[in-house]
C-alpha cells in the first residue's frame, strides 16, 4: 500500500501547482512537513510536545531576519533558521526529557511561550506586526523565485528531502529502538539502551525539521509572524498529526491537507474556524484514535486476513 | 526603588498569586484522581467570569425582563455552579471514554474543548475585552494597609481566595470526605469494594475542580476585563506553576502558586520588562535542579 501512497505523493506533488494555487500547494507542503516533523516524536517516540510552534515560528522569524537585514540568499537563509531551531531544540528537549507523560507536554508548552515572549518584545521582531515584506530573492543566483512555479518546486525539494529524512530514520535501526521505547520505556532502558539520549536526538531532529517548514514558510509567505510561535499552531499542528493517524508515515500530510483546506475554506467565518478545529479535535480523540491514515490501513488489512 | 514600593509589588504579585493557587489548586485535585491535565481549565475560569457578566449585563434583556441583573454576590455562587455543571458533563460524557487509554488523550480532549470555548464566546464577545460593572458598592475604593493604599476590591479578592484556598486543603487532607478522596487516588478498586461510588467521586472531583477555575474567574472580572482569551495565556503560566510546583500535594500547589505570583510581583518591580517569563525561567532551573518539582513525587 505504501508504494501507492509514494506515486500519488510524487505526482500529485509535481502535478500541484497546476490543480490549484501554487501559494496554497506551497503552504500545503509546508505545514506536511511540518506535521511530519512533529509526528516523528508524538508517533514514533510517543512524545507529545505542545511547544513545536517555537521551531517552527522561531525559525520563521531568524530567516526572515537574515534573509531582510542581513541579506542572506534564500537557501542559507532558511538554513541558518533550520540551525536555529535545531539548537533551541536540543536545548528545550534536554530540558522537557527530564519529565514524562502529561508534564512533558505542559514542559514544551511553557518553553515555547517564553518563545512568544521574545518574538513580541525583542527588537528585531517587529513586536505586534511581526517580520513582513522578506525578499524571495534568487536561489544559487540563478532560479528567480518571484515565479510563482519555480518557487513552488523549490519548496516541493525541500519538502522531499525532508521527508525523505525523516522516512530514513524511521526505517533505519536508530528508529527501531525509538519505536521501541515508545512501546516499553523501562524494557528498553533494562535492554542498556540510553533512553534519554535516543529521546534527545529524536526531539532535535524533530525541532530541526519543523525549524525548516517554518523557515520555508517565511520565504513563501514573506513574512513571519506571532501566530507562528503562539500555541495555537503547536496546537493545530498537534491536530494535523492525529487527524492523519499518528504513526503512520502518510498520515500527517493527509491531516496537514485536511486542516489547511478547512481553514481556507472557513476563513470567511472568523473565529467560528477555532470552533471547528476544536471540535474536530473532540471528535478526533473520541473516535477515531488511529486518523484517517491509520483507519484506512487497518481496514484494508482486515480485508486481506 | 525604595521598600515601600517593593511592597506595593509584592502585594499587587500576591494577587496576581491567589489566581495561580486556586488554578493549580483545581489542575491537581483533578490530576490526583483522575489522571488528567485539563487544557480547559483556563477556558472554565474565563467561563466564569463571562457569566458573571452576562448574568449582569445580558441575561435579563435576553429573556425579557430588563431590569434583572445578577449581582456580584450571586454571582460568586452561581458561576461555579454552573461551570461545575458544565464539567461534569464533559467528565461524563467526553473524558470518562478515555480512561482506559493514554493520559494525553485528555489533554488533547480538553484542549479541542478549550478551543471550542473560546472560539464561541470570541465570536459574541469583543476579544480585547469588556468591563465588569457590577464590582458592589461596599468594595470600591482603597484602603490604607499602613505602607501603601490598596484597592479594597483586590485585598477582598486575597482574602477569600486565600480562604477558599485552606478550605478545600482542610476538607482534602483532614476530613473523612476528603479521606474517601485520597484513597480513591491510591486504589480506586479497593474504595470501591467498600461500597463508594468511585466514578460519580470522579465525576463530583471534576466538577469542583472546575468551580474552583470558574470562581477565580468571577473573582477576576472587576479586577481584569472579561475576555474570551482571559484564560488561555494564564493555563500556560499555571501549567508552569504546576511543573514547579509538582501535582503531588494540594498544599504545594497552593504554596506554589502563591510564591511565584510574589516573585512575579517583585520582578516587576525590580526589572519589568521580564516580568512575563520569569515563572517560566523558575520552572527551567526547577527542572535542572529538582526534576520532579519542589514538592513533587517522582513521576515514572
Amino acid at each position: 500500500m505504501n508504494k501507492v501512497f509514494w506515486v500519488l505523493l510524487i505526482v500529485l506533488g509535481l502535478a500541484a501547482p497546476w490543480l490549484m494555487y501554487p501559494v496554497f500547494a506551497m503552504k500545503l507542503l509546508c505545514f506536511a512537513l511540518f506535521a511530519c516533523a512533529f509526528n516523528l516524536l508524538l508517533g514514533y517516540v510517543g512524545l507529545l510536545s505542545f511547544g513545536h510552534a517555537a521551531f517552527f515560528g522561531g525559525a520563521a522569524y531568524i530567516t526572515g531576519h537574515v534573509i531582510t537585514a542581513w541579506g542572506f540568499a534564500p537557501l542559507p537563509g532558511i538554513l541558518t533558521g533550520t540551525l536555529f531551531a535545531m539548537v533551541l531544540g536540543a536545548i528545550f528537549g534536554a530540558l522537557a526529557i527530564r519529565r514524562q507523560g502529561i508534564y512533558f507536554a505542559m514542559i514544551t508548552l511553557a518553553l515555547a511561550q517564553i518563545i512568544f515572549f521574545l518574538a513580541l518584545k525583542l527588537p528585531f521582531t517587529g513586536g505586534e506586526n511581526g517580520l513582513q515584506g522578506i525578499p524571495r530573492g534568487t536561489l544559487l543566483g540563478v532560479f528567480d523565485l518571484n515565479q510563482p512555479i519555480t518557487m513552488y518546486y523549490f519548496v516541493f525539494a525541500i519538502f522531499m528531502a525532508g521527508f525523505l529524512i525523516i522516512y530514513r530514520t524511521i526505517h533505519s535501526p536508530f528508529g527501531q529502538i525509538l519505536t521501541a521505547i515508545r512501546e516499553n520505556e523501562p524494557r528498553a532502558r533494562s535492554l542498556g539502551y540510553n533512553v534519554e539520549r535516543f529521546k534527545l536526538i529524536a526531539f532535535t531532529l524533530s525541532a530541526t525539521l519543523a525549524g525548516t517548514a517554518g523557515a520555508t514558510k517565511s520565504v513563501i509567505f514573506q513574512f513571519a509572524s506571532l501566530t507562528d510561535v503562539h500555541w495555537q499552531m503547536s496546537g493545530e499542528v498537534v491536530l494535523m498529526t492525529l487527524l492523519g493517524g499518528m504513526g503512520t508515515l502518510f498520515g500527517p500530510i493527509a491531516g496537514a491537507a485536511a486542516v489547511i483546506t478547512l481553514q481556507d475554506e472557513l476563513a470567511s467565518f472568523g473565529s467560528w474556524v477555532q470552533v471547528a478545529i476544536g471540535g474536530i479535535f473532540v471528535v478526533c480523540v473520541l473516535l477515531f484514535r488511529r486518523g484517517f491514515v491509520g483507519e484506512l490501513a487497518r481496514m484494508l488489512k482486515a480485508k486481506s486476513s | 526603588m525604595n521598600l515601600d514600593a517593593i511592597l506595593a509589588q509584592t502585594m499587587l504579585g500576591l494577587s496576581q498569586g491567589v489566581f495561580y493557587a486556586m488554578l493549580s489548586l483545581g489542575l491537581a485535585i483533578i490530576f490526583g484522581l483522575l489522571n488528567v491535565i485539563n487544557f480547559a481549565h483556563g477556558a472554565l475560569y474565563m467561563l466564569g467570569a463571562f457569566v458573571a457578566l452576562i448574568g449582569y449585563s445580558y441575561i435579563g434583556p435576553w429573556l425579557g425582563y430588563p431590569d434583572f441583573q445578577m449581582g456580584f454576590w450571586w454571582a460568586l455562587f452561581v458561576a461555579p455552579l454552573v461551570v461545575g455543571c458544565f464539567g461534569m458533563l464533559m467528565e461524563r460524557f467526553m473524558l470518562r471514554r478515555l480512561y482506559q487509554f493514554d493520559h494525553i488523550y485528555g489533554l488533547l480532549l480538553t484542549f479541542g474543548v478549550a478551543l471550542v470555548l473560546q472560539g464561541v464566546l470570541s465570536n459574541y464577545f469583543n476579544i480585547s475585552g469588556t468591563a465588569y460593572p457590577a464590582t458592589p458598592e461596599m468594595l470600591n475604593g482603597i484602603v490604607n494597609l499602613g505602607f501603601m493604599y490598596f484597592p479594597k476590591y483586590r485585598l477582598f479578592a486575597i482574602v477569600l481566595s486565600i480562604i477558599v484556598c485552606f478550605a478545600t486543603w482542610f476538607m482534602i487532607e483532614r476530613t473523612s470526605l476528603g479521606a474517601v478522596l485520597r484513597a480513591g487516588q491510591e486504589n480506586p478498586k479497593l474504595v470501591e469494594a467498600f461500597g463508594i461510588n468511585v466514578p460519580r467521586m470522579v465525576t463530583l472531583t471534576f466538577g469542583f475542580g472546575v468551580a474552583l477555575a470558574a470562581l477565580a474567574g468571577v473573582l477576576a472580572a472587576p479586577i481584569y476585563s472579561v475576555s474570551p482569551l482571559m484564560g488561555a495565556d494564564l493555563i500556560i503560566t499555571v501549567f508552569a506553576v504546576v511543573v514547579i510546583g509538582g501535582m503531588g500535594s494540594i498544599l504545594g500547589a497552593i504554596v506554589t502558586g502563591l510564591t511565584l505570583g510574589l516573585v512575579q510581583g517583585l520582578t516587576q518591580a525590580l526589572y519589568p520588562p521580564a516580568a512575563n517569563t520569569v515563572i517560566f525561567f523558575i520552572m527551567v532551573i526547577v527542572l535542572l535542579i529538582r526534576p520532579a518539582g519542589l514538592f513533587g513525587k517522582a513521576d515514572g
